[in-house]
């Protein structure tokens, strides 16, 4: 199986070949690295850029007004702050000029902690990105969802945030790409460029299928009647691990629901599952304070309220201004396993 | 925004160009003593500048010697520019009019680049997509958009905020303006981010073999932000040079700040300089070195792929925009009263049909400003429309 970093080569990969995308820029992401995760190694129209992420996001739209297909990265979404009016820019743009433009691009980068990442490669975005009215925000789980968001994205005619969360970097998934081989040898051997000289390496790539993951839908990935947990990105492979404990040890059984995309986002699911389950506990890493799941857990009180056996709780990271590099730190600063499976059996055992 | 003191713009003025005009009809007589002092020593640094940078070039000194007093250009063109930028200066003040009368919320605007905007936009290469110039314009883009052929109806539905507005349907200022159809790219207000976004179009053109260059228009001041650094280091990566005009036009003035408070850099053009790359400064009140600076330049970019920096030395008549009064700012040289002189000085022209096109201008464009305000204006029930393209729903109440 691949990794997500494979996945999202092999994607742009297809899109190269198959979707005219033309371009995919950023710092370090052509040879010979192919990027500080590897996620753009031997996709022939990667190349590097100077150490500006400015010109990166600016370069980006200009293409995506001459009507190119891009993929840009900011290496680490804590350095993607200096572009933000750019950013809230490309958002805008289609609106103010009343539809005149169409803003096509992807803007791709690195989220969140859990890779001992230190105060700034251990950001998160997805609440700021929430913030940018027309652009849409994805944020995948699973390599084969980050290959197909991809795809969507690439394909969209609207600016879309296509956030990696950087600890499921090197996270193998359970299910195969169509046109993956099913040996993870015989992937690496095809697509992951050799150590020392690279220069005359160039990629075997498989014959990989188009996959659409409609931006906007949301995925159950467990089932259960008695609490809907909703989550994204590397907290979902969490809140998996902490419902099967919670069956095993409870016979309790959580929903749980992996957003994929974070705006526009999938409310009817949210909505059946929260009717269906009378509990619901939301949770990202990003801090707390004016946290995207604050909406979402305001608008159960609004349309759900009386559904509801037991207060909506959102679980985050805590509002400090950064992330300390020792593990205590980290670990008490972003919610973990533990923290989740007592903020989920707190919300289960209330009684109204 | 901030609001420009006058008053202080008046002696930050007088200290540079060392003569104030009082009010436009007393000058009119004197000026003839002081622009021809003023064009020769700005004819002489100019081509000082230029020698120093092209060096090799024998065509620019050339050029140089038939600027002052001669006008190099076709009768016709003459003509024609001359009627544009008293079409476009018209229209600016009929903007400010409307403004004042309450007909908008706010003005920014052009008077004073006329006679560098009106040649941009007669020698671009109009139409769509990557063979074709982009115009990554600022805030002060009459004249350019007035030669390329805009309705000047448009300008008006614009500041008014008509639903009938074609550039942003009523939601954003004057002279934010975008047709796509001669790659008119939207104007933000946003100082600088122009130019980063050019490197976008300029790469694309670049791979498509084409001649189009982006063109990027914006102020001196605005030049201090790391996006004007970003557009000279991407335009000159080695091997990888964008066909980019990056253009500045210096009126000395941000808002109510000078220049020559926050600049040490002589030229804002010197800076492209350490690219090595090809920059001119050039009196932007002369229609006609503008015109012929203008063509050689793009000229040189549409043959070598290379960029231009180019600056041009331009006025603010009325301010920085109605913030700070949208008045007459005394002392600042009119490139529209220059240009009428000399024309009618060379018999191209005649007291009697100046008066007529200014007339002819004046009562189509009150005409027009009247037609403009009964036209529709925008509804509630547009707020959501082009959030997303295709009008795919963006209200999270319907998700």
């Amino acid at each position: 199986m691949a990794n997500m970093a494979q996945s999202i080569r092999m994607a742009l990969h297809f899109a190269e070949t198959n979707l005219n995308l033309t371009d995919v820029f950023g710092e370090d992401v052509g040879a010979p690295m192919g990027g500080v995760f590897t996620a753009t190694q031997g996709v022939e129209c990667a190349w590097n850029t100077p150490l500006d992420e400015r010109g990166i996001i600016g370069a980006a739209m200009g293409l995506a007004l001459a009507g190119d297909r891009c993929v840009a990265e900011i290496q680490f979404c804590d350095y993607i702050f200096n572009t933000i009016d750019l950013l809230k820019m490309a958002g805008n743009t289609h609106w103010a000029c009343n539809g005149n433009y169409e803003m096509p691009l992807t803007v791709m980068t690195p989220v969140g902690a859990g890779i001992r990442g230190s105060i700034y490669h251990s950001h998160s975005f997805d609440a700021w990105a929430t913030r940018m009215p027309g652009w849409k925000i994805v944020m995948p789980s699973t390599p084969l969802d980050a290959y197909g968001l991809l795809l969507s994205a690439i394909k969209d005619p609207n600016p879309v945030l296509f956030l990696k969360p950087k600890a499921l970097l090197r996270v193998r998934g359970e299910e195969l790409i169509p046109g993956e081989p099913a040996s993870e040898k015989d992937l690496k051997s095809m697509i992951d460029a050799p150590l020392g000289d690279r220069s005359k390496w160039k990629p075997q790539w498989p014959k990989v299928k188009d996959v659409s993951i409609e931006i906007g839908k949301a995925k159950i990935t467990r089932e259960g009647e008695e609490l809907t947990l909703v989550t994204y990105g590397r907290h979902v492979l969490m809140a998996n691990q902490v419902a099967d404990e919670i069956k095993k040890e409870t016979g309790k059984t959580i929903e749980v629901i992996d957003l994929r995309s974070l705006y526009p986002y999938d409310w009817q699911c949210i909505k059946k599952s929260i009717e269906k389950t009378k509990r619901v506990l939301f949770v990202n890493e990003d801090t707390e304070v004016t946290n995207f799941a604050e909406h979402l857990c305001y608008r159960v009180t609004q349309e759900l309220f009386y559904h509801l056996m037991a207060r909506p709780r959102v679980l985050a990271g805590k509002n400090l201004p950064g992330i300390g590099l020792y593990a205590e730190l980290e670990e008490n600063t972003v919610p973990q396993n533990r923290d989740i499976k007592e903020a989920v059996l707190d919300v289960l055992n209330e009684i109204p | 925004m901030a609001t420009a003191s006058t008053s202080t713009q008046k002696s930050g003025k007088k200290s540079r160009t060392k003569k104030v005009q009082k009010t436009k009809s007393k000058t009119l007589a004197k000026k003839k003593k002081s622009s021809g002092t003023k064009k020769s020593t700005a004819s002489k640094s100019n081509s000082k500048n230029k020698k120093k940078v092209s060096g090799k070039s024998s065509s620019a000194g050339k050029r140089q010697k038939v600027m002052g007093r001669s006008l190099k250009l076709d009768k016709e063109l003459l003509l024609k520019i001359y009627d544009l930028m008293v079409q476009s200066r018209v229209l600016e003040e009929r903007m400010i009019q409307v403004y004042r009368k309450g007909g908008a919320y706010f003005w920014i605007g052009a008077p004073g680049e006329e006679a560098f905007g009106v040649p941009l936009g007669l020698l671009g290469k109009r139409g769509q997509g990557p063979q074709y110039d982009y115009w990554h314009l600022h805030y002060r883009g009459t004249p350019t958009l007035l030669a390329l052929g805009m309705d000047p109806a448009d300008a008006l539905r614009l500041i008014m905020n008509k639903a009938t507005d074609p550039c942003t349907g009523g939601r954003n200022f004057s002279n934010h303006y975008c047709y796509p159809q001669w790659n008119v790219v939207p104007v933000s207000s946003p100082i600088e981010v122009q130019y980063p976004v050019a490197i976008g179009t300029a790469i694309s053109q670049r791979r498509h073999k084409t001649k189009g260059v982006s063109i990027i228009t914006g102020g001196d001041a605005g030049s201090a932000e790391g996006d004007f650094a970003s557009c000279l280091i991407w335009a000159s990566r080695p091997g990888f040079e964008l066909p980019m005009y990056i253009t500045i036009q210096n009126n000395r003035w941000g808002i109510s700040t000078s220049y020559d408070t926050q600049h040490g850099e002589k030229h804002v053009s010197d800076r492209g300089k350490a690219f090595g790359m090809r920059t001119r400064v050039y009196n932007g009140n002369d229609p006609v070195e503008v015109y012929l600076g203008i063509q050689e330049d793009l000229e040189y970019i549409r043959k070598t792929g290379k960029p231009v920096v180019a600056e041009f030395e331009v006025s603010r008549l009325y301010g920085h925009s109605s913030a700070s009064g949208a008045n007459r700012i005394e002392g600042e040289k009119c490139c529209i009263e220059e240009f009428e002189k000399k024309l009618v000085d060379q018999g191209i022209l005649t007291n009697q049909k100046v008066k007529k096109i200014r007339e002819d201008h004046f009562n189509s464009i009150k005409n027009l400003a009247d037609k403009v305000l009964t036209e529709p204006s925008p509804s509630a029930d547009t707020l959501w429309d082009h959030t997303y393209a295709n009008q795919e729903n963006a209200d999270w109440r319907k998700f």
